[in-house]
């Protein structure tokens, strides 16, 4: 490791630091300072992206950015730039700025947007804080505080219906969280500290002790499960959706989800260990579990007739296929489930942004409304359809790519049956997107828009389409330069190069 | 002025500052008070700079040593309260002098002044008298502040809180004559020597046990808090939750240390905690069932103290390592659950002023008009609740730790399930910030530096969280490594 | 059981029925004198357990007057609050628990 600096050492904390500040200032300003919100809100995603770039060529170089201080005797506080890290905070930061400059559109007029925006900032905050946090401990702080920031976004409209929907996401989330800080609490008493990537010291340990370690890694994955959404813990996500689009899009492509999928990288890498866990037999149920979730979501999808919940049931399916990845042991496996982390993300964004534009532009918001739509907004209906095809995995869109990889490590692994799931919800994810696109593109408008705006704008009012189009076009370039460097394909790699192969 | 000298002027300032606001006229305490404020800070700060110095300081009041004269005696864990005691009071007070009150309530200054001398002389005291003497006019002092709105149901409050003090407070003197007959002495430091399975130093203990859990309102002998915290002016409330209430636990956590020889300790550690546990879940029931504001947050303060009593099962009979983390967990969850219910006090005071009305119920659309005061109270119920990053969750990963290192599985569920718990009614609250209700046009505001008033201590219960090394390794005691040898 | 320790469990006794009192009786202002009874007990036990021969020892007895002078005032404070308490709600006894 070379390179160490002063600076270095306070980068991670600072990058966590630009979106706290932003969120202070964000409550500090009256209601209606609206330019100076947007000025503030930007500028902070700008800065905070710049940031994250620079970190990430660093780490590149293998310099080591790390802020770390004793908290109380035995608890370290420890934020670190590794390359799993900077993969998950590259993606959030990026992902802020669009569904910041989305949200601005999305929200025009509407009343409380100090708050709306400074619980936004705290929930980035939380989110790189999860991707940068060093050991479990940071991990759970910043796992919580996401918790608690969200909580403000789902309930944002404050209807009956928000009100319902937020009980149901805090009696998920603080379950969980108290299931994890019990998971986490007893590695700790069992082992003392664990920093992450230090993983393999749990290999040492006594036999003896491997049912009580059996009992902390299913702690572990059921604290994490809930916001990943895994197969019995999923119900908070479809009542979620009653938050305004771009929470539903920041929760369910950056966030939440992804919060918990990749603590669940997190253990099993960096904490247990690949080949421990898998000497543990802990991986072939973490599969199963996977592969159960991926069919579930993929099924019940099929029944939902308004468009954000079809969404939100594809997201449990397609969360689960990064759990996937991280369950087969072998590299090429563990590259399918990190690549799909990032093209999931870039992917779900758009479909949702898309389900927002159609929602704000036409209030359409049932999928048997959405016929026609494709003459009307054009621009948005085409990035809804690579989003759509990116899902099914058509090549050679971001979700083939995944799909490959996974179907390759499988083979590796000796578990040929994961292809048939693979297939098996490939053909549900064409069922249940495939009629969307046939209705937007292929049948005539049946009645007029339920609630038209923008009657001007050739699609939609301009802060909605740009960042939809710049994620539909970070998708596709996902997929069809996957070999090029710095593709979410090429960090994958790096990360499964650098820390997973001896 | 040595720093030991300094330390008897922590007690004259405060005593001082009540007898000239009694004497003023009743307009010019409350700002007179707030002028007296930097005199007690500047005798903090020698005493503070002489401890970090040179160690635990003492002072034989009037030049007479024990056992006839009375010590002052300031050790960490001393002086870590009487910053806590300054720095809440400081804040309380300036949201007392900011209130535009429209009755008269002007007494509250000398009778807050009173509290203080008599905490800090709890704090410093280092013999089981003094501390009685202490107690008996902190009770005298807190029943004055919550009888101070006059009105029958303040007054039946601080009847029951004066017969459950005074209750507590004789329970506790007996004890004391048991163990001066036993011991020959007064000082705690003489107490150690005492034979810990002697029947007298038991029967003495047991009964100052039961006074001080009254004083504390352990639950089931927590029935005089609600009325008295619940229905008291919100900086009284605050005081009272935040610091009076410690006072009581702090002399058994001393007494404790002292006499943790007995080896029925174990036992009754354990039927302490069980007392705990249920404060644990019955105040958070209770505080849930609440429909007054003020009240849920003072059935919350019934079921926080219940954790503080988790100290005894997890320091008696444990190891090393068990005994430092109770002790760590316990002092940081007395500390955040003092600046945090402070600040929930005083916001929730804010609140209920905004929409002239206690109900919880009535809260609806506050979050618009006022959102800093339902902030506040959101953030000190951050800590309250024990979710990260928060002093309240670092205290209770260290309690957690602690039950683990000493393999008391049971504590876990009530460590978990309380949290859960007051989730739940942090949450009854905090919901009326986003409800769209039918907004009324009636909301006055509360004087902006009350609401910052809420919010510095709401704040600072947050950076507890990750700002508590310093400050437990200033307050672990040799008292502590003293027990930890009788224990090894 | 010595004799010096006589005045010792006179006023364990005391304490004994003054705890009674304080417990059965509803009306406030027998609870305070129960409560001046308990008090006197523990005074009494303080001087008494000091009996023991070794002769006269200052420290209870200076225990014993602070512990007066303080049961005093509580009493006084206790009938401040009792005559308000009566005044305004007509009362003598605290309403039932809520």
């Amino acid at each position: 490791m070379s390179g160490w600096s002063p600076v270095n050492a306070w980068l991670p904390l600072i990058v966590v630091g630009t979106s706290l500040v932003a969120a202070a200032g964000i409550f500090l300003l009256k209601e209606h300072r609206h330019g100076l919100r947007t000025v503030f809100n930007l500028s902070a995603a700008v800065i905070k992206l710049g940031l994250v770039i620079w970190m990430a060529l660093g780490v590149l170089d293998e310099v080591a950015f790390e802020t770390r201080y004793v908290l109380v005797d035995g608890v370290s506080f420890i934020l670190r730039a590794d390359p799993l890290g900077i993969m998950f905070t590259g993606l959030s930061s990026l992902l802020w700025l669009f569904t910041t400059i989305y949200a601005i559109g999305y929200l025009e007029d509407a009343p409380n947007r100090s708050r709306f925006f400074g619980f936004f900032s705290l929930c980035v905050a939380s989110t790189v804080g999860i991707a940068l946090a060093g050991n479990l401990f940071t991990f759970f702080l910043f796992y919580e505080l996401l918790t608690l920031s969200t909580y403000p976004l789902v309930v944002h409209r404050g209807t009956e219906k928000a009100m319902r929907a937020g009980k149901v996401y805090l009696a998920y989330t603080l379950g969980g969280g108290a299931v994890l800080l019990l998971g986490v609490a007893g590695l700790h008493a069992l082992v003392g500290e664990i920093e992450f990537a230090a993983g393999a010291g749990l290999r040492d340990l006594d036999t003896a002790l491997n049912p009580v370690l059996t009992l902390i890694f299913v702690l572990l994955v059921i604290g994490l499960g809930v916001k990943a959404a895994l197969l019995p813990l999923h119900g908070w996500l479809p009542t979620a959706m009653v938050a305004p689009a771009p929470v539903s899009a920041l929760l369910h492509a950056v966030a939440v989800v992804k919060a918990g999928a990749f603590g669940i990288v997190r253990v099993v890498y960096d904490v247990f260990g690949i080949e421990f866990t898998w000497q543990l037999g802990l991986l072939q149920p973490l599969a199963w579990l996977a592969c159960a979730t991926i069919l579930y979501g993929s099924i019940r999808a099929l029944w939902q007739t308004d468009l954000k919940r079809r969404l939100a049931y594809s997201t449990i399916s397609q969360v689960s296929y990064i759990v996937l990845g991280t369950a087969l042991f072998g590299p090429v496996g563990t590259v399918g489930g990190l690549v799909h982390l990032l093209h999931q993300g870039l992917m779900k964004i758009t479909l949702f942004f898309c389900a927002g534009n159609y929602a704000e532009t036409l209030g359409v918001h049932r999928i048997d409304e959405l016929d026609g739509t494709g003459r009307r907004m054009p621009a948005t209906s085409v990035a809804f359809t690579l989003g759509a095809f990116g899902m099914i995995g058509v090549p050679p869109l971001a979700g083939f790519v995944t799909k490959w990889y996974l179907g390759i490590g499988a083979l590796d692994t000796g578990m040929a049956w994961v292809i048939a799931v693979l297939v098996a919800s490939s053909l549900l994810n064409a069922a249940y997107f495939l009629p969307i696109l046939h209705r937007i593109w292929f049948r005539p408008q049946r009645a007029p828009w339920p609630d038209e705006h923008f009657r001007d704008c050739r699609d939609t009012h301009p802060w909605l389409l740009l960042p939809t189009l710049a994620t539909a076009t970070f998708s596709l370039a996902a997929g069809l330069l996957a070999g090029m460097p710095f593709s979410p394909l090429y960090w994958a790699e790096v990360v499964v190069l650098r820390e997973y192969l001896p | 002025m040595s720093g030991g000298e300094a330390l008897s002027w922590l007690l004259v300032v405060p005593l001082l500052a009540a007898i000239a606001t009694l004497l003023a006229p009743g307009r010019w305490r409350g700002w007179g008070s707030l002028a007296a404020l930097p005199l007690l800070w500047l005798a903090f700060t020698p005493v503070l700079a002489a401890f970090l110095h040179q160690g635990t300081l003492t002072t034989p009041l009037g030049g007479w040593s024990p056992p006839l004269g009375i010590a002052l005696i300031g050790d960490g864990l001393a002086l870590g309260l009487v910053g806590l005691t300054l720095g809440v009071f400081s804040l309380c007070a300036l949201f007392a002098a900011a209130d535009p009150d429209p009755e008269d309530h002007s007494h509250l200054w000398p009778l807050a002044w009173f509290l203080i001398a008599a905490l800090n002389g709890i704090w410093l005291s280092g013999d089981v008298f003094n501390l009685y003497v202490g107690l008996e006019l902190l009770g005298l002092a807190a029943v004055g502040l919550v009888a101070l709105k006059g009105s029958a149901e303040a007054l039946a409050a601080a009847m029951r809180y004066l017969l459950a003090a005074l209750l507590g407070s004789l329970a506790y003197l007996i004890g004391v004559a048991l163990l001066y007959a036993a011991a020959g002495s007064l000082a705690l430091a003489d107490l150690a020597q005492l034979d810990g399975g002697d029947t007298t130093v038991r029967v003495a203990l047991a009964l100052m046990a039961v006074g001080l859990m009254l004083k504390t309102a352990l639950f089931p002998l927590h029935g005089w808090l609600p009325a008295a915290h619940g229905g008291a002016l919100p900086a009284v409330s605050a005081l009272l939750s935040a610091l009076v209430v410690k006072a009581s636990f702090i002399i058994l956590l001393r007494l404790w240390l002292a006499l943790d020889a007995d080896p029925l300790a174990v036992v009754a550690a354990q039927a302490i905690g069980l007392l705990g546990a249920g404060a644990v879940f019955w105040g958070g029931w209770m505080a849930w069932r609440q429909a007054r504001l003020k009240y849920l947050v003072a059935y919350s303060t019934v079921a926080q103290i219940g954790y503080l009593f988790l100290f005894f099962p997890l320091i008696t009979g444990t190891g090393t390592d068990a005994a430092r983390l109770a002790w760590d967990g316990t002092l940081l969850m007395l500390f955040a659950h003092a600046l945090a219910k402070a600040g929930m006090f005083l916001a929730a005071g804010n609140l209920v002023r905004a929409v002239g009305s206690a109900q919880i119920a009535d809260l609806a659309g506050v979050g618009r008009f006022r959102p800093l005061s339902l902030l506040s109270f959101g953030i000190a119920g951050v800590s309250i609740m024990g979710l990260p990053p928060s002093g309240g969750f670092t205290a209770k990963w260290l309690l957690l730790q602690s039950a683990l290192a000493s393999g008391q599985w049971p504590w876990l569920i009530v460590l978990m399930g309380g949290g859960l718990l007051s989730a739940v009614y942090v949450f009854k609250v905090l919901r009326h910030a986003f409800v769209e209700g039918p907004t009324r046009d009636t909301f006055r505001s509360p004087p902006t530096a009350a609401e910052l008033a809420a919010l510095t201590l709401a704040l600072s219960s947050l950076v507890l969280g990750v700002a508590a090394h310093g400050l437990l390794a200033l307050m672990r005691p040799d008292a502590l490594s003293a027990v930890l040898e009788g224990a090894g | 059981m010595s004799t010096d320790l006589f005045f010792a469990w006179i006023g364990v006794a005391l304490c004994g029925l003054g705890l009674f009192g304080f417990i059965v009786h509803h009306h406030l202002m027998r609870r305070l004198l129960a409560f001046n009874i308990m008090g006197s007990g523990s005074f009494l036990l303080l001087v008494g357990l000091a009996q023991d021969g070794r002769g006269p020892d200052p420290v209870p007895q200076a225990l014993v007057l602070t512990g007066i002078v303080i049961a005093v005032a509580s009493t006084a404070l206790a009938l401040v609050v009792l005559r308000r308490w009566y005044r305004v709600s007509g009362e003598s006894s605290l309403p039932e628990d809520v």
